[in-house]
């Protein structure tokens, strides 16, 4: 569909574009986290790409990721997808961007390792983002920098950790309030 | 005899608030949309005097807990609770309410009775509108009956009242 997004993309950028992949008509790009600014100020202004507008962001746990070999392929393993500076990324924060006046549409992906959860924030460029880059920062613990109010955004200044990670145990809950009536319980 | 026409008086006063329970629903989720279908004219809650949705926890006397309680909303519930006077009495409408349902995560409270007492529980997801006015009519007989959760912390504690001002006494 839009393989012409990637093509340019690479051809304008390309060792910072580590991978691309284009599955069921959705493009995909993965790029270096020092070069998201400008690849995405490219994306927004350049007459050709023209991506006016934020779709969503969002967040990927690898934790326990295993590729699955797809029946018929030689392989589904991702080797540039994998190491980000030798080391296994643990997320994926995704940025889904879409062309009105274009008609076409891309992903961008940034890779990050575990102890490392800092990337650039997008709602400089678009500011839909605002409120989806907070979720994340929420829900992850992405730490978007140069967003203009990361805070969080659904959960209470009270709670610890980030919930939707692979590892938040599924039943721990942090309570507010309890009943002071209920026997054996807080 | 005084205790009699007290005693009495009470049945009186209980046989009103029986057919006549205003009720605050506390709406959170998708449950609401069965509330309405109760409270609307085809299986018509009016019937048995509960028709009457107060926006206000001041002026009602049942509360229906409508839905998912989240522990962000566990100090909301609880304060609306406090508001209402007594005696009051609370339905936890689905199973959301009663026990967290599905919901067995980080977010959902595993029932709303984890910080407000419950009086009667309404499983379902959701109910259908006759458990609703099952439970309703359960209700109605615990008020007769006086058992409600508040009419026995009501009447605990003026039985404390009463044994200490005995104590005074001696
Ligand atoms: S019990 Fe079911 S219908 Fe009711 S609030 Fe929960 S999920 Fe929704």
């Amino acid at each position: 569909m839009s393989q012409k997004v990637l093509d340019a993309l690479r051809a304008k950028f390309g060792d910072a574009v580590v991978a691309t992949e284009s599955q069921h008509g959705d493009e995909v790009a993965l790029v270096k986290r020092d070069k998201l600014v400008a690849i995405a100020t490219w994306l927004r202004d350049d007459p050709a790409m023209a991506f006016e507008v934020p779709v969503f962001v969002t967040c990927i746990d690898l934790l326990d990721w295993r590729p699955v070999k797809a029946p018929g392929q030689p392989s589904s393993t991702r080797p540039a997808w994998d190491n980000v500076d030798g080391k296994a990324p643990r997320f994926e924060v995704c940025w889904q961007l879409r062309s009105f006046s274009r008609r076409h549409r891309l992903r961008l992906k940034v890779a990050l390792v575990e102890n490392d959860l800092k990337v650039a924030s997008l709602t400089p460029l678009w500011s839909g983002f605002d409120w989806q880059e907070r979720e994340t920062f929420d829900m992850y613990g992405v730490e978007f920098q140069g967003h203009p109010d990361l805070r969080r955004i659904y959960l209470y200044d009270e709670f610890v950790g980030h919930p939707l990670r692979k590892d938040y145990p599924k039943e721990k809950r942090q309570p507010l309030v309890r009943r002071s009536d209920l026997v054996g319980d807080h | 005899m005084l205790e009699l026409v007290t005693t009495k008086l009470e049945d009186v006063a209980n046989w009103g608030r029986k057919f006549s329970l205003f009720s605050y629903p506390f709406v959170t989720a998708c449950c609401g949309m069965e509330f309405m279908s109760v409270a609307a004219p085809k299986y018509d809650i009016a019937r048995f005097g509960a028709e009457f949705p107060r926006f206000s926890p001041r002026q009602s006397d049942l509360l229906m807990i409508v839905g998912t309680i989240t522990e962000k909303q566990g100090p909301a519930l609880k304060r609306v609770y406090d508001q209402m006077a007594e005696p009051k009495w609370v339905i936890a409408f689905g199973v959301c309410a009663s026990t967290g349902g599905f919901y067995q995560n980080y977010h959902a409270m595993p029932g709303a009775d984890q910080v407000i007492p419950v009086d009667v529980y309404i499983p379902g997801c959701p109910p259908r509108p006759e458990q609703v006015l099952d439970a309703l009519i359960l209700l109605q007989e615990r008020v007769a009956r006086r058992d409600g959760h508040s009419q026995l912390r009501l009447k605990r504690e003026k039985i404390v009242l009463e044994q200490a001002r005995a104590r005074e006494d001696d």
